[in-house]
């Protein structure tokens, strides 16, 4: 049966707006380093949707972000963040809450983790979403959330909430994902802006 | 992703002591967006309240929960906690959104709020998350949700302001799924 209408509602379409979100642009990942998009200057809020973001490395890379500012070179913001974690294994063997301080940054300029070792099994992957308020503020910090959902390599489910600050008030203008070793193999990233 | 929430209304505070939506009808769900709010004092926390149809003030009864993961600009702190101050029993206080924000030149905090069905004849369920600039160099990432313990009547208008003092920022509110 035809979409005929629906079809945008469904899928989105580039460019049109089926409501309040415009989506900007899709990247399909094949083996790429990294997935770079050029931040909107239209909106304060910018939503990207992760889906299925695969890695080539093993064992379990890090799914990360990070942001350059107008005029600047290079992805190396200063970040302060925090990042905490529930899980639960598939057998059982473990579950619970916590912090992690390994992937949150105090002013570091490194990539930040939204999502703590991917399995690379073939099947596997993360997804999830990232918020940035206001990146193009010459005012203010501009703060991101985030949510991630995925298998890590011992078979446990796990969402990872990241949340913080780029500690600029230059505009963003570029935003790059990678894993932290080896390429994305795989996945969807689709950028939103928020009228 | 939700492709379809209606932008309904935007405000813009410059200096404002609150700011009040006063049309929650239309949707099942409507969500709040704030964005560079920047407090004019130090150490002030961004909250809301609603007003029940019929009656007076931004009082309804609340019972609600509140926990935040903080680090600190230092990297000498970094925490996850429930935060039992921010949360209320029955109470008919303004509901903290954030912790105590900065308010530097450069300072603020964004996020959501998710108000279910306020026109039910069920308690009125919210939920919200927040990331600000902490007065200590923190930032702060807040969880907060709960509901408003009126199932009597609908809930026409909601109120955000800070603990103390006024503020700046933008506000807008989003309709889903026509009602």
């Amino acid at each position: 049966m035809p979409l005929g209408a629906h079809k945008a509602a469904l899928f989105g379409v580039a460019g049109v707006s089926t409501g309040s979100a415009v989506l900007l642009e899709t990247a399909v990942a094949s083996d790429d380093a990294s997935i770079e998009f050029t931040l909107p200057t239209a909106y304060k809020q910018v939503k990207f949707g992760l889906y299925n973001l695969h890695p080539s490395a093993a064992p379990g890379p890090d799914f990360q972000f990070q942001v350059n500012a107008d005029s600047q070179t290079g992805y190396n913001e200063t970040i302060t963040s925090t990042n905490f974690r529930t899980y639960h294994a598939e057998d059982d063997s473990g579950s619970g809450v916590a912090y992690r301080t390994g992937d949150d940054q105090a002013q570091g300029t490194s990539y930040q983790t939204l999502f703590y070792e991917v399995d690379d099994e073939d099947d596997n992957g993360c997804c999830g979403e990232l918020i940035l308020y206001s990146p193009t503020s010459t005012t203010y910090v501009k703060h991101y959330v985030s949510r991630t959902v995925g298998m890590q390599p011992n078979a446990t489910t796990k969402s990872d909430f990241s949340g913080g600050y780029i500690n600029t008030t230059t505009n963003l203008s570029e935003i790059a994902f990678k894993f932290s070793s080896g390429n994305v193999d795989s996945g969807t990233i689709k950028m939103w802006g928020i009228k | 992703m939700s492709d379809d929430w209606k932008l309904i209304s935007e405000a813009t505070a410059s200096g404002a002591s609150s700011v009040e939506f006063t049309d929650l009808t239309g949707f099942k769900i409507f969500k709040f967006v704030l964005i560079d709010v920047n407090p004019a004092t130090d150490s002030e926390s961004l909250q809301f309240q609603v007003n029940a149809s019929g009656q007076t003030g931004y009082n309804e009864t609340i019972t609600s929960t509140y926990f935040a993961a903080n680090a600190n600009e230092a990297g000498t702190d970094a925490n996850i906690a429930y935060v039992t101050a921010r949360d209320q029993a029955q109470g008919t206080g303004y509901q903290w959104l954030t912790s105590t924000q900065g308010s530097g030149a450069d300072e603020c905090s964004a996020g959501e709020l998710h108000l279910f069905n306020p026109a039910s004849t069920y308690v009125k369920h919210f939920y919200s998350r927040m990331n600000h600039y902490h007065a200590s160099d923190y930032s702060a990432d807040s969880f907060c949700a709960g509901y408003i313990n009126n199932a009597a009547s609908a809930i026409t208008e909601i109120s955000f302001k800070m603990s103390s003092g006024n503020f700046d920022g933008t506000i807008k509110q989003y309709g889903l799924v026509a009602g």
